[in-house]
């Protein structure tokens, strides 16, 4: 079992979770394979956003949810006592179905995370135009921006904002990026702007997607996870889920037979 | 196809009667403020100058200026905010920020609701008890200043909750996401968004402070005093007892005095609130989401 938790970026065995007396994950057992894209796919209210809520602990704000079972990251038991929540957010960082740039600069958002995880520490302003353009690079956008990198980040358009969102989670090193619906709130140019890039990310970070867009788990990510009803439903190579799912179920909602 | 009928007529008349009779109540309702301010100008306009704003009263406050009457005012209000502003965004950072929902929580919001509610001469009386006496700090700036701070703690508390909470819930999240504490969030971008609701709270609170009678009678303003304090332990004139005294406790007062005193009370409270309005509007430009 250690082994196998080790093998994983993220391994959860029998994930249970409560929000009040209402159950909203049932015995989520999910091996994350580390480097990949993996996208969840699922009806509304199937638990794939909480789940994904579940691996970076920001579920726990909410003063009455519950949690049984465990979820490992790189083999280490995030829900231990003695893990510390920052650097649970400092290596898993995530992206909201909303785009929610800081208002402040476009700079300032991007120095943001590495600002306040290297306070004290002194950065001569070369190497954090380093850190800047390296992360705007990334994520495509530093061409679109380095004209005005001090204008407020809130004046971008949707897609502009979200791959910023995306770029400045990266200057802190993080390992896993969750994304729940990153592209809900953008037009198809910028959904095909953020699938590009995720195709970029690959490799050097594990993603793990929510996404209600049936078509873009199946462009945009190498396994795919189907879950209803709190429960996980089939886990698989995406190609395969989508021409051969085991599942009736699964069949019945990718041909859409379920909201 | 698209000519009037009987009861679309009908519909626009007493559309029509609503929307007048709406507006007259509306009218009414600022007339007072008109009325107030015309009679003030008119029958206390002519006694304002330089020399009446920076002069004393002589001849038994019938005559002469209302120099330290103003001087303790702003004295006493200054004071007051440099107590109470702290503390209350103090709190209310705490109450917005960090306190989680529970009953202890809403026991603290229960009480600071209820402090709003009380009576200043209430007030005046506890200033009395608590600073005045078991402080030791006698009639003096400083305990009418506490009594008022008291005062205006739970105004600057709920204004400052009410603007923090204002800044939007995503943007906690994401600072929350890169692994900011809840300190770091605060104060690198929910306080900073948040100064513009703050800052109205508490200038309007000047606006009320300035005019508060009881609180500051008992405990530090006096009734006339020829010469300005020389520290906070000393007492103070006040713009508001005075006006109550020149207007009901000496006698051969001129006529316009007391409007006078009253005039330059009003103006500077609706100069502090066009200030806040004014930078109201110039924060909210700043800020784009």
């Amino acid at each position: 079992m250690i082994m196998e938790q080790n093998n994983y970026a993220i391994c959860t065995q029998n994930l249970n979770l409560w929000y009040g007396s209402f159950q909203a994950l049932f015995d989520v057992n999910l091996n994350i394979k580390e480097g990949l894209i993996t996208s969840m796919i699922g009806p509304s209210g199937c638990g794939k956003s909480t789940y994904l809520r579940s691996v970076n602990r920001i579920n726990e704000r909410l003063g009455y949810v519950r949690i049984d079972g465990s979820v490992h990251v790189f083999g280490h038991n995030i829900y231990d006592p003695a893990v510390e929540l920052v650097q649970v957010r400092k290596k898993i960082g995530m992206v909201f179905q909303r785009p929610n740039p800081l208002p402040i600069s476009i700079r300032d958002n991007v120095l943001f995370g590495h600002r306040i995880h290297n306070k004290g520490q002194k950065f001569s302003k070369p190497e954090m135009e380093e850190i800047l353009e390296d992360a705007l690079r990334q994520v495509l956008l530093w061409d679109k921006v380095k004209d005005h990198l001090d204008k407020k980040a809130t004046e971008l358009s949707l897609e502009e904002q979200q791959k910023l969102c995306i770029a400045r989670l990266l200057p802190v090193r993080p390992k896993i990026l969750l994304m729940d619906e990153p592209c809900s709130a953008l037009d198809p140019k910028g959904t095909a702007a953020v699938e590009e890039l995720l195709w970029d990310l690959h490799g050097e970070y594990t993603v793990l997607i929510v996404t209600h867009n049936m078509s873009q788990a199946r462009r945009a990510s190498e396994e795919c996870i189907f879950m209803l009803h709190g429960k996980v439903m089939e886990h698989n190579a995406t190609e395969d889920l989508f021409v051969t799912p085991k599942m009736k179920e699964t069949a019945d909602y990718i041909e859409g037979r379920y909201g | 196809m698209f000519e009037e009928t009987e009861l679309i007529a009908r519909n626009k008349r007493i559309q029509g009667l609503y929307r007048t009779l709406l507006m007259m109540v509306t009218i009414l309702l600022v007339l007072p403020v008109l009325v107030i301010l015309a009679t003030l100008v008119y029958k206390g306009g002519s006694i304002i100058s330089m020399e009446f704003l920076f002069t004393d009263p002589v001849d038994g406050m019938t005559a002469g200026g209302i120099f330290p009457a103003l001087f303790g005012t702003v004295w006493l209000v200054t004071l007051a905010l440099l107590i109470s502003v702290p503390l209350g965004v103090a709190a209310a950072i705490y109450l917005s920020e960090y306190a989680a929902n529970n009953w202890f929580t809403r026991l603290i919001n229960l009480a600071i609701i209820n402090l709003a509610g009380v009576p200043s001469i209430v007030h005046a009386l506890f200033g009395v008890g608590a600073f005045v006496i078991f402080f030791k700090f006698g009639t003096s700036i400083l305990a009418a200043s506490m009594t008022l701070a008291i005062m205006t703690l739970p105004v600057v508390i709920v204004a400052t909750k009410e603007s923090l909470q204002s800044v939007p819930y995503a943007f906690r999240e994401a600072c929350w996401n890169m692994g900011a504490t809840r300190w770091q969030t605060v104060r690198r971008i929910v306080l900073p968004n948040a100064v513009s609701g703050i800052l109205t709270g508490v200038i309007l609170e000047v606006s009320r402070t300035t005019g508060e009678t009881a609180p500051i009678m008992f405990t530090g303003a006096a009734f006339f005093l020829p010469f300005l304090p020389e520290s906070i332990f000393d007492q103070t004139m006040a713009l508001s007892l005075h006006l109550f005294v020149v207007a009901t406790q000496v006698p051969g007062v001129p006529d316009a005095l007391p409007y006078g005193v009253a005039l330059v009370l009003i103006s500077m409270v609706l100069l502090m609130n066009s200030l806040s309005i004014a930078f109201r509007i110039y924060l909210r430009n700043q800020k784009k989401w």
